[in-house]
């Protein structure tokens, strides 16, 4: 089977997910993209795994997921608490670790 | 291996020479008592501080028969061993006393003169507070001092050395309070560290040399085969060094002339007929080691002729009586050093001297102490004048000791000294008749600056302030003063008398064999020198007792005397070559400590520092900056191995 | 492998090093409304300590065998390191001098912990518990440093020694104890990480040799050679750490600083206790594990140690703060003890052992009397004094003997030490020897002119109201005293236990101490080239006497021995 497409599609996806980390400001959507990044490295290692037919991938995948799953946890109530206090989600605003 | 004619060996103690430790005892614990004791012993603390000399002078007097009833020589050395000092391998210094006709000489001279100014002492402390610190320091000066003569290696002695230096240092600091007395003790002290350097030298020279530094060890050893002659004369030199700082011999006597800042009993003690005359003692004790470096013994004769001219001219121009004494001790020790340099044979006459200068010397400063006491503490003798009547035995036991010092027959200074002068005429060629001529003008010198000290202080017409009521001093401290000039009336005949002070020394330094024939005889070298001592005595009644004393020094007069008011300018060599470049070396330092080499540890902190501060402004607070850089660094890695695989 | 017995006899050393842990343990257990109590508790447990290491001293044998009281266990397997302890008579002495200093420590910051008010906000975490704990911390360590027979457990404890220290200085110092903390952790941790370097090295080397990585100690110098070249690098790491830490010229410049912010008994503590294990380091992994690249580089080390004497003197004596002037004297006195270190003589060596035993006591004689005069006046500068002695006589004579003891005043301690360290390098080294004497003329500058401007002359107004010495000042620096006096009497019974440790330090420096000159004969020795002769004779390693072509010998040696069978007298 070919497996060139999923490859594409997964490398298009990660380079939206980049390029949205860079250029928006709300964190939600930041925090999106990010898990765009996360999903098409998933998309890869699934398909790497149907190509070499083993599950290593596939598990790793798993993985990927739950420690996405737990990061959107914390990652959600930060951006919360932050816009709670700040009536405001944009990242630039939250500089506070600035030299 | 070395032949027994020079194997040095000492009998072990018995009976009573196992006292000999008590000697040193007796001074020490009682220092320890009153120093420690507090106030609590402020009441008796004086009676103590007498005993403790007065016991060990009876011990003394005790072993000195003991020893005079053994046969001569070597069975009249006795070692006594107390303990094992330092001991690491090759290096052995033991805590040993040794009891020998040198060491008791001068353990009678400690002791005897000694306990006679602790009681005099007594009569002149009385109304200060301190009398008791002021005995305990006397002690342990005394304890000291025994230690000192009574060592049987040379490290044993430094460990006395540096006693007596310390208590020569509390002393003359005694009343600390008045900054001249706390600046003339540090000085004191400084002045002798430096001539400790020459001494410590000499040991670790000893040490590199022989593997020893025991008296009987060295002494033996000078004679080995593998003994080069540059080693000994730096031996002699360093040992003189150190002679030198202890006795204020030139270069190293501006101290003694300071010292005079303490209480007059210690510069009738330490400065005038003990400590000060230690440097004599180590040059006769290390006999042996100037009888084989000929060099060494020249340069100890010149320290002594430089000195004894110096210490005459100085005491010639100086209006503080006290000064004018330290002067004139300087000048005697100065005649003490030419004797012991003159080297085998006169050594026993250098002691001679320094025995008979130990009581006129010390009778003199007692009778200075006596006349300050009586004239509100005034050491000026342009504030005294015509004290004669008032004070009549101080002024007869004074001119005792004046006669004697400059030599009059049949006082004891005209016995020693003429040998001295003798002795340093008879050992020929140019150097010889040299420091001969030097001594016979240093004599007319003494004779000149005493009888002026005498004329201004008991003759002429009294020139004290009204508020002064002179007046003689207290039966306690007259009678010392009457034993002494007894002394020095008649320390001269027991001595000289049938050679016995040079035949009951001969084990210790070697014996007083006559150098060959005299150059001039002595009934002859007699006369001129009493012709010369009077010329002295004649020039300053000239000079001084046909007119009246003028209040102030006058102030119209040559170079030469300014120098020698200055005490011929040693403070100012001092000065300008040590003590300025010193401080000026130290600022420096302290300055480049800071900025040099602490300040390029900090500069380096700082460029830590700085590098940071400016590697501090890529954390702009912007996510996506870091996003970018993360990325950068992900595309880097992933480059760099791509290049790797491929290339 | 090694034969040596892993444990002989009472395990002293972890004992007494497990003493002042318990004093720790019974503070922290303090609650916090009897935190004063904590004083006693450090007290008496320092002082249980100190007789615990009197006990060890009496059991030590003289004559037994080089290393008693081992303990031997694998501790971390994986890369050879042992917790592994044992005492030699260097360290016998060194331990000895640390728990007598501790109690000393403990009694002398009675006072300076102590917080102003019950609910004290500014001192909220440091209390006397804390004080008191970290001081105890320290002793732990230290003698954990000297008693170590495992380079590993040696670095660490090294270490762990600055933890404890640094809280010390940086929490209940003076006005600048940040700078003067944050600068002696930086100094040391720069040592320390090139002794890291060093011991991976060492490692390293054992793990090629002997097929598995070891770090102990015995089977480091019996069994593992090192090349030369391994030897420079290696000894430079060692001798740098434990150069920075003595600290010897021009390392030293963090000491007038920490020793000058730190509160009395932390400065007795770091200067008297803490900076030795410096110059033990010396002794103890130095020399004896890299002997050729110790005498490639003696003559260097020779020379810093001649410049720090005097630098430190010298420097010592432009001080206006009195506490500088006790740190840059140490400075100058550390140069001593490296002198006598480096010379690789008995004498020097055991001088130099004595020496840091005595300059504990000295210095922590200096400190402590300092602390006195700084805690009436409440200034340290020497400008403010005066007259001390006419208001306060035993305060006044305390300085005097502390004076007298650091420009080392025959009859005290300090006195024999450095005789014997001079000595020591004057039969090897004759004009680094003759230039550290001038140092002694310096001491008495510094020493003395300090004296005459704060106990001497007129008093000042501000001294006028000086009280004497307290009871309890009396029982810091009266033992002090003692111990001062006490070895300079009768140093023998340390020096005995010193000297066979020492000799066993120099063996593979120099085979016995070099021969007095007039001992020594120069032969000239036709048929075979002299260098043939000179192994086969028992001869001095000092710089050869004798012209070339003659050969040195001593007169117990008689040449019969050699081949040719010529005798020659």
């Amino acid at each position: 089977m070919r497996v060139d497409y999923y490859l594409y599609l997964s490398a298009v996806l990660f380079t939206i997910g980049a390029v949205g980390v860079l250029v928006r400001r709300n964190a939600i959507v930041v925090f999106m993209c990010v898990e765009l990044m996360l999903n098409a490295v998933n998309l890869s290692l699934v398909t790497f795994a149907r190509l070499n037919g083993s599950l290593d991938g596939q598990i790793i995948a798993f993985f990927v997921m739950v420690v996405a799953a737990a990061e959107v946890v914390v990652g959600l109530a930060i951006i919360m608490s932050i816009f709670r206090s700040r009536r405001s989600a944009s990242v630039d605003d939250a500089n506070l670790l600035k030299y | 291996m070395y032949s027994a004619l020079h194997a040095v060996t000492y009998a072990k103690s018995t009976g009573v020479f196992d006292l000999t430790f008590l000697l040193v005892l007796f001074p020490a614990a009682s220092a320890a008592v009153l120093l420690l004791g507090g106030r609590r012993t402020d009441r008796w603390g004086h009676l103590l501080g007498c005993a403790a000399p007065l016991a060990s002078f009876v011990i003394g007097v005790i072993e000195f028969f003991a020893l005079i009833s053994r046969d001569g020589g070597q069975s009249r050395q006795l070692d006594q061993h107390l303990w094992t000092w330092v001991p690491v391998a090759g290096f052995h210094a033991n805590v040993n006393v040794l009891l020998d006709p040198l060491s008791i000489t001068f353990v009678l001279l400690i002791t005897g003169v000694g306990s006679l100014i602790h009681i005099y002492s007594v009569g002149y402390m009385e109304h200060d507070p301190d009398r008791r610190r002021f005995f305990g320091e006397l002690n342990l000066f005394v304890a000291a001092m025994l230690l000192l003569v009574l060592a049987d290696n040379y490290l044993l002695l430094y460990v006395g050395w540096e006693g007596v230096g310390l208590a020569s240092y509390l002393l003359i600091g005694f009343w600390s309070h008045k900054p001249s007395a706390a600046v003339a003790a540090k000085k004191a002290f400084l002045v002798n560290r430096v001539g400790d350097v020459g001494l410590s030298i000499a040991i670790m020279l000893m040490f590199a040399t022989f593997g020893t530094f025991s008296f009987s060890g060295v002494f033996t050893a000078v004679h080995g085969p593998g003994v080069r002659s540059g080693t000994m004369l730096a031996i002699g030199l360093m040992l003189l060094l150190g002679a030198c700082g202890k006795s204020a011999q030139a270069p190293l006597q501006s101290w003694l002339l300071d010292a005079m800042e303490g209480p007059t009993p210690v510069s009738a003690l330490i400065h005038a007929a003990t400590m000060v005359t230690a440097g004599v003692y180590l040059v006769a004790r290390s006999g042996a080691i100037y009888d084989v470096s000929p060099h060494a013994r020249l340069a100890v004769e010149i320290v002594g002729a430089v000195t004894l001219t110096m210490g005459a001219i100085i005491g010639c121009a100086h209006d503080d009586i006290k000064k004018v004494l330290a002067a004139s001790t300087m000048s005697q020790i100065g005649y003490m050093m030419l004797a012991v340099g003159l080297g085998p044979g006169v050594y026993a006459i250098g002691i001679m001297h320094l025995l008979t200068h130990g009581f006129f010397k010390a009778n003199m400063f007692l009778g200075a102490g006596s006349v300050m006491h009586g004239n509100n503490d005034e050491v000026n003798m342009r504030r005294y004048g015509g004290l004669r009547k008032l004070m009549p035995v101080t002024f007869v036991t004074f001119g005792f000791g004046y006669l004697a010092i400059i030599g009059i027959i049949p006082f004891s200074g005209f016995f020693s000294k003429d040998k001295i002068i003798e002795s340093a005429l008879d050992k020929g060629g140019a150097t010889g008749d040299l420091f001969g001529a030097v001594a016979i003008a240093g004599a007319g010198l003494t004779a000149f600056y005493m009888t002026r000290l005498m004329i201004m202080t008991f003759f002429g017409v009294k020139r004290w302030p009204r508020d002064v009521h002179p007046h003689e001093s207290p039966k306690i401290m007259l009678i010392p003063m009457a034993i002494l000039a007894a002394g020095s009336l008649l320390a001269g005949y027991l001595l000289v008398l049938g050679g016995s002070l040079q035949h009951f020394l001969t084990p210790s330094v070697g014996s007083s064999i006559e150098q060959g024939a005299h150059t001039i005889s002595p009934w002859v070298l007699s006369v001129i020198t009493l012709a010369v001592v009077l010329g002295g005595v004649a020039a300053a009644w000239w000079l001084v007792g046909r007119k009246p004393v003028p209040a102030e020094p006058p102030t119209h007069v040559t170079l030469a005397t300014k120098a020698a008011r200055r005490s011929l300018l040693g403070d100012d060599i001092n000065e300008s070559i040590f003590m300025h470049p010193g401080a000026y070396l130290t600022r420096a330092l302290v300055f480049f400590d800071n900025r040099g080499v602490d300040g390029m540890v900090n500069g380096l902190a700082a460029l830590v520092g700085g590098s940071s501060a400016r590697l501090r402004r890529t954390q702009t607070g912007f996510v996506r900056s870091y996003a970018l850089s993360m990325l950068a660094g992900a595309l880097a890695i992933a480059v760099s191995l791509l290049l790797v695989r491929v290339g | 492998m090694t034969t040596l017995p892993a444990h002989s006899g009472f395990p002293w050393v972890m004992v007494i090093g497990l003493l002042p842990l318990l004093g720790v343990a019974g503070i922290l257990l303090l609650p916090k409304a009897r935190e004063a109590e904590a004083r006693m508790i450090a007290l008496g447990a320092s002082v249980v300590t100190f007789a615990a290491s009197i006990g060890m001293a009496i059991d030590y044998k003289v004559s037994g065998k080089p290393f008693q009281f081992t303990q031997d266990y694998t501790w971390i397997k994986a890369f050879g390191a042992h917790y592994a302890l044992g005492v030699d008579g260097i360290a016998l002495a060194l331990i000895l001098m640390t728990t007598a200093l501790t109690p000393i420590c403990v009694l002398a910051s009675w006072h300076d912990a102590e917080r102003l008010s019950p609910d004290d906000e500014a001192s909220s975490g440091r209390g006397p518990r804390l004080f008191f704990s970290l001081l105890l911390a320290t002793e732990t360590l230290v003698i954990g440093v000297f008693g170590s027979l495992d380079v590993f457990f040696f670095y660490v404890l090294f270490e762990a020694m600055l933890i404890p220290m640094y809280f010390l200085i940086g929490s209940f110092g003076g006005p600048r104890r940040s700078y003067a903390a944050v600068k002696f952790l930086l100094y040391s941790l720069v040592g320390g990480l090139l002794m890291l370097v060093a011991v991976i090295g060492l490692y390293v080397t054992s793990a090629h040799q002997l097929g598995h990585g070891t770090f102990d100690y015995r089977v480091l110098i019996n069994q593992v050679h090192i090349s030369h070249h391994e030897q420079i690098a290696l000894f430079l790491g060692f001798f740098i750490a434990f150069a920075i830490k003595a600290p010897l010229w021009p390392f030293h410049t963090w000491l007038p600083d920490a020793a000058s912010e730190a509160p009395t008994g932390t400065a007795v503590m770091l200067v008297g206790v803490l900076d030795k294990v410096g110059t033990f380091g010396f002794l103890r992994f130095c020399i004896p594990l890299f002997p050729y690249a110790s005498k490639l580089f003696a003559p260097y080390i020779l020379g810093l140690c001649v410049t720090g004497i005097l630098y430190g003197a010298l420097v010592a004596i432009g001080q206006k703060d009195l506490k500088r002037l006790v740190a840059y004297s140490s400075v100058s006195h550390f140069g001593f003890i490296a002198l006598g270190v480096f010379a690789f003589t008995t004498q020097g060596g055991s001088g130099a052992t004595l020496y840091m035993v005595n300059h504990g006591f000295s210095t922590g004689a200096l400190f402590l009397v300092v602390g006195f005069l700084a805690s009436r006046r409440g200034s340290r500068m020497v400008d403010d004094f005066g007259g001390v002695a006419k208001v306060a006589p035993w305060l006044g004579a305390m300085v005097l003997i502390a004076g007298l003891s650091a420009l080392s005043l025959p009859g005290l301690s300090t006195f024999v030490s450095e005789f014997l360290v001079l000595v020591g390098t004057f039969t090897v080294h004759r004009w680094f020897a003759v230039v550290g004497i001038a140092g002694i003329v310096l001491a008495a500058v510094y020493v003395l002119w300090m004296v005459q401007r704060t106990i001497h002359g007129p008093v000042t107004r501000a001294v006028e109201g000086f009280r004497d010495l307290s009871l309890r000042e009396a029982w810091v620096i009266g033992p002090v005293m003692l111990a001062i006096v006490f070895l300079g009497v009768n140093p023998k019974p340390l020096l005995d236990r010193i000297n066979p440790s020492i000799q066993r330090v120099n063996v593979d420096v120099r085979h016995g101490d070099p021969l007095p000159g007039a001992a020594i004969h120069c032969v000239r020795l036709p048929t075979r080239s002299s260098a043939a002769y000179s192994s086969s004779l028992t001869l001095s390693l000092a710089a050869a006497r004798c012209p070339t072509g003659y050969v040195e010998f001593t007169s117990h040696v008689t040449l019969t021995s050699i081949s040719t069978g010529s005798t020659v007298k």
